[in-house]
């Protein structure tokens, strides 16, 4: 396998890969979230018992990891590669380490590591058992059995496995600094590095992520999502207009998405206690857990 | 006589957990495999990131027949019980014997067990030790119900003797006993079959497995010292770091490489701590400078290009983990020069606990304290003071946040910064000390000062609010904290009474209960320097004994006394005169504590005792208003001889009343001339 030239070719032959090991190839929610593991893709659907093979790209925020673009390594906005099997296949390993070959890493020369990492989301309810996956001593992956989401536990079990793209890429690529690395083909009649196009947002970002947001307007949104949040989800299973059982989850998590990141934002302002933190992530697992709770008891669940 | 081998093949193990499980399998497989009969001669356990192993040898091919004899109920009792009887042992009425019993005769029954052929026990034993295993943490993975550490993925498992090897027929929610194993994951992951132990570790080796992991670490440290000691380089030891390295490894191999001229600057043991927490490497450092220049990672794979490859991606990683460090030191210098004002104010915000407020809160009852104790301990109030309300400010810094080990330590290198003198900064990092048994006490007053005032608010503050260790729960430390404070005042010989400390405003009767607390560590601490528990009572109950630095001179003082002939002697004396007193004042409901005059003294020995106790009187008074404790046990010791000759020679019980009183009056000078000294009444023997 040759070596990719981009960070595009290296998405597009993960997209490749797992669409031929059989998955769902689904596009980033479009909402703002902290992690792949967001997607309701994953993390409902790793609820109830129907079978579920997805893979997909997710833009991901961390507002305090903002770095002006200067950092070679750190964004406050990056891109994750998300697979999620239920159940999770007894190759698995193989199964990823087929997918590490694919975007041209060579085993015979990189010194490839499963490294004891458990997994814990108290946002949202969720942990699970698994590893980093180091290559030549750099994390490149998570790798987990889930065990838990929302509270619930996970029968059967899902494998999830979630790569930090531009991590991954720069060392694929060999490139030093993540703002130099070619996003598309270096020889494309336009050439665009990953700085032509993520170095100026990343300084806006944070800027207004450290300095500038309103963090009344944030306090107030976070408050707005979580009562709309509980607000859907106190609703009648059967809708009044149609007569159907419609339970209102996806709508419901989304609230419970946004209220996560304007967390996630209130945080990066600083004016968030210690002692404060421990509440706010309590409130937005509580949200979780409740979508969690509904989500079981619909048909994607596997419920008839 | 049978061997039996049996690997668990999983995915990647924990590196922690490894050993512990290993043993865990030995343990519930011998212990299984006996109670049901099967003893064996010898069983070892190995493990590697993918497998626990465990070899049995000179196990017996099957459990013994065992004969057992049951009692059962009297010829014609009741058919039922009779019934009962046949079904549980499991006979028929012919095959019970009858026998005379005292009250008749009686039915017995002869049962025999046969013995079970050794696979059948392996099979059951092993099942029940992998659905019982005693993982910390354990998970399930695809469809199934069964747990493990990681999912697992097969169970080797082989019984062997002269005549023949079999798989031990087992199945596990799908995974059937084989006698397969695989090799190493990238250079030999072929699976291959093995017919006994020798065979299986031959066999790993050539495909590239170190079964055992002592094996694994010494050749890793043995590969990284020769690299390093070929560049005129010295690996530092880390035996923790070792023994996670070799667990993550099925195959070591060693990498020495460089650390880029940039990060040099860096604090070393940031670079140490940084390499070892996120990168697993070791430190290797240069004689000639004492800093650390290069390091060693470990690698599971050997490469065509003998690990350049790896080599250079490690560096890098670890170039950006060092860019991170470098951001949050100089960051944090940034901020050490500007005097770490926004530090100190920004721990208003962290609380320390929730019913003893905030870090800040905690800092300026710290910096009161420390300025209380200066003088006691020769430093500066004001030093001590600024000294506490800075040694926590780098709580708040970028690296300590990153790195919470470093505290303290970062705090000297920002304080420093800071422009703070060098005393100010050694209590920044010293006061957290001592830390353990090992841990070196600080000696410098500044230091001192606020290391006691830390650990004594830690105390007073949670014996307060009633937080206080209770048998093994001691959330706190406080057990930790108030050896502390005993090590910094033996240590520095403070003369510190530790009652008027100990009153926190709201504490009520917790005070005393809190000297009880020190006292009771004292005696631990006094003990470990061989000193007798009666000897420490003793002392505890003289006045001045929340004075811990003055109750241990006083028990030394005392325990080498007790070593002299003469020492011991006069505690024999003193216990006789003393009860012999205690007995006659019980009896004659008077205390005879005054008045004894050498006017009525009838005999030489007698005289003699009153000189001695006068000449005794004139010298432990004096020695004692300085605590000069030796000198006034010496001249107790020194009754011995004259009391010794009292008791040969006198008796106390004379006719004359008055001669009696006087005597038992000179007894009463024994008993305060020797309590004045310690409380030699507490001593055993």
């Amino acid at each position: 396998m040759n070596t990719p030239k981009s960070f595009q070719e290296i998405i597009l032959r993960l997209q490749t890969y797992w669409a031929e090991q059989g998955c769902a190839i689904l596009q980033p929610y479009d909402m703002e979230v902290g992690a792949g593991t967001f997607h309701p893709a994953t993390t409902l659907r790793a609820l109830g018992s129907k079978p579920w093979a997805a893979a997909y790209v997710q833009p991901s925020r961390r507002p305090t990891d903002g770095r002006y673009g200067e950092n070679p390594n750190r964004l406050q906005h990056y891109y994750q590669y998300q697979v999620l099997i239920k159940p999770s296949p007894p190759n698995l390993q193989e199964l990823y380490l087929g997918s590490l070959k694919a975007i041209g890493i060579d085993m015979a020369f990189h010194d490839i590591r499963f490294v004891e990492d458990d997994w814990e989301s108290p946002t949202l309810g969720a942990w699970g058992l698994g590893w980093e996956v180091w290559c030549d001593g750099m994390e490149v992956s998570q790798f987990t059995y889930f065990q838990q989401v929302g509270g619930h536990d996970c029968h059967p079990i899902s494998g999830e496995l979630t790569y930090g793209l531009e991590r991954l890429a720069m060392y694929v690529l060999g490139v030093d600094h993540v703002m130099d690395m070619p996003f598309n083909d270096p020889s494309a009649p336009i050439p665009l590095t990953y700085g032509d196009i993520f170095k100026q947002t990343e300084e806006e970002y944070a800027r207004w992520n450290f300095d500038v947001a309103n963090t009344d307007v944030l306090l107030r949104q976070f408050e707005e999502a979580e009562a709309e949040c509980q607000n859907i989800l106190a609703q009648d299973h059967i809708d009044p207009k149609t007569g159907k059982r419609i339970i209102m989850v996806h709508p419901a998590y989304d609230q419970c998405i946004k209220a996560s990141h304007m967390f996630n934002l209130l945080d990066a302002r600083g004016v968030i206690s210690v002692t404060e933190r421990q509440a706010y992530i309590g409130r937005v697992r509580t949200l979780a857990t409740k979508c969690a709770d509904a989500f079981v008891q619909t048909a994607a669940a596997g419920v008839v | 006589m049978a061997d039996l081998l049996i690997e668990l093949f999983s995915e990647e193990i924990p590196a922690g957990l490894q050993a512990p499980a290993a043993e865990n399998l030995k343990k519930l497989m011998t212990n299984g495999m006996v109670e049901a009969g099967l003893t064996y001669a010898s069983a070892a356990a190995f493990h590697t990131p993918r497998r626990l192993t465990l070899a049995v040898e000179g196990l017996l091919d099957s459990s013994p027949t065992v004969q057992e004899e049951r009692k059962g109920p009297k010829v014609g009792a009741p058919e039922k019980a009779i019934q009962g009887f046949l079904r549980g042992a499991g006979l028929t009425l012919g095959d019970l014997e009858t026998r005379d019993d005292k009250k008749g005769q009686v039915y017995f029954a002869k049962i025999t067990k046969p013995g079970r052929p050794a696979a059948e026990i392996v099979a059951e034993v092993l099942e029940a030790t992998i659905r019982n295993f005693p993982w910390p943490k354990s998970m399930r993975w695809g469809t199934g119900s069964l747990r493990w550490v990681r999912p697992l993925q097969s169970i080797l498992c082989l019984l062997s003797n002269e005549a023949e090897t079999q798989i031990v027929p087992l199945e596990l929610d799908g995974i059937a006993a084989g006698h397969t194993t695989k090799g190493h994951r990238f250079m030999a992951p072929d699976a291959f079959t093995v017919t006994g132990f020798d065979d299986y570790e031959t066999k790993l080796k050539r495909a590239k497995v170190v079964l055992r992991a002592d094996e694994r670490s010494a050749a890793i440290w043995q590969e990284a010292t020769n690299q390093a000691f070929a560049l005129g380089q010295t690996v530092v030891e880390d035996a923790g770091l070792l023994v996670e390295v070799s667990g993550l490894v099925e195959w070591p191999v060693v990498l020495l490489g460089q650390i880029d001229d940039d990060f040099l600057d860096l604090p070393p043991e940031v670079l140490k701590t940084s390499m070892k927490e996120h990168q697993k490497f070791f430190s290797v450092s240069n004689p000639k400078t004492g800093r650390i220049e290069r390091f060693v990672t470990v690698a599971n794979i050997e490469t065509a290009d003998q690990g350049a490859t790896i080599l250079k991606g490690n560096q890098k990683v670890l170039a950006a983990r060092l860019a991170d460090a470098k951001f949050f030191w100089e960051n944090d210098l940034r901020e050490a020069k500007a005097g770490m004002i926004k530090w100190q104010v920004s721990l208003e915000n962290v609380t320390f606990h929730n019913k003893l407020g905030s870090q800040s809160a905690r800092i300026k009852r710290i910096a009161a304290m420390a300025r209380a104790l200066a003088p006691v301990v020769g430093a500066d109030a004001d030093v001590a003071e600024q000294a506490a309300l800075v040694a926590k400010a780098d709580l708040s810094s970028e690296m300590v946040y990153e790195f919470p080990e470093l505290q303290g330590l970062m705090g000297r290198y920002y304080a420093l910064e800071a422009g703070m003198g060098v005393d100010i900064a050694a209590a920044c990092e010293e006061h957290y000390s001592p830390l353990g048994p090992s841990d070196d006490v600080p000696t410098a007053p500044t230091s001192v000062a606020v290391a006691l005032a830390d650990k004594l608010d830690t105390l007073t503050g949670f014996w307060a609010i009633n937080e206080k260790p209770t048998g093994s729960k001691d959330p706190f430390a406080l057990r930790r904290a108030a050896l502390g404070v005993i090590r910094l005042i033996m240590k520095n010989q403070l003369t510190l009474p530790l009652s008027a400390l100990l009153t926190p405003a709201d504490a009520g009767a917790g005070s005393a209960d809190l000297l009880g607390f020190f006292q009771d560590r004292l005696k631990g601490f006094l003990r470990d320097q061989g000193i007798r528990h009666d000897v420490i009572d003793a002392c505890i109950s003289m006045p001045g004994n929340d004075n811990l630095a003055l109750l241990a001179k006083r028990a030394q003082a005392l325990q080498a006394t007790l070593a002299t002939d003469d020492g011991e002697n006069l505690i024999q004396g003193f216990k006789r005169a003393n009860n012999i007193l205690s007995q006659a004042e019980e009896k004659d409901s008077v205390e005879y504590s005054y008045g004894a005059d050498v006017k009525f003294a009838e005999s030489d020995a007698e005289i003699a005792l009153f000189e001695a106790l006068d000449a005794a009187d004139a010298q432990i008074k004096p020695a004692m208003a300085v605590e000069d404790f030796s000198t006034a046990m010496a001249a107790m010791a020194q009754l011995r001889g004259p009391i010794d000759v009292f008791f040969d020679a006198v008796k106390i019980n004379a006719d004359s009343a008055m001669i009696r009183r006087n005597r038992l009056n000179l007894l009463s000078r024994i008993r305060t001339t020797c309590l004045s000294v310690a409380d030699l009444s507490k001593l055993e023997g």
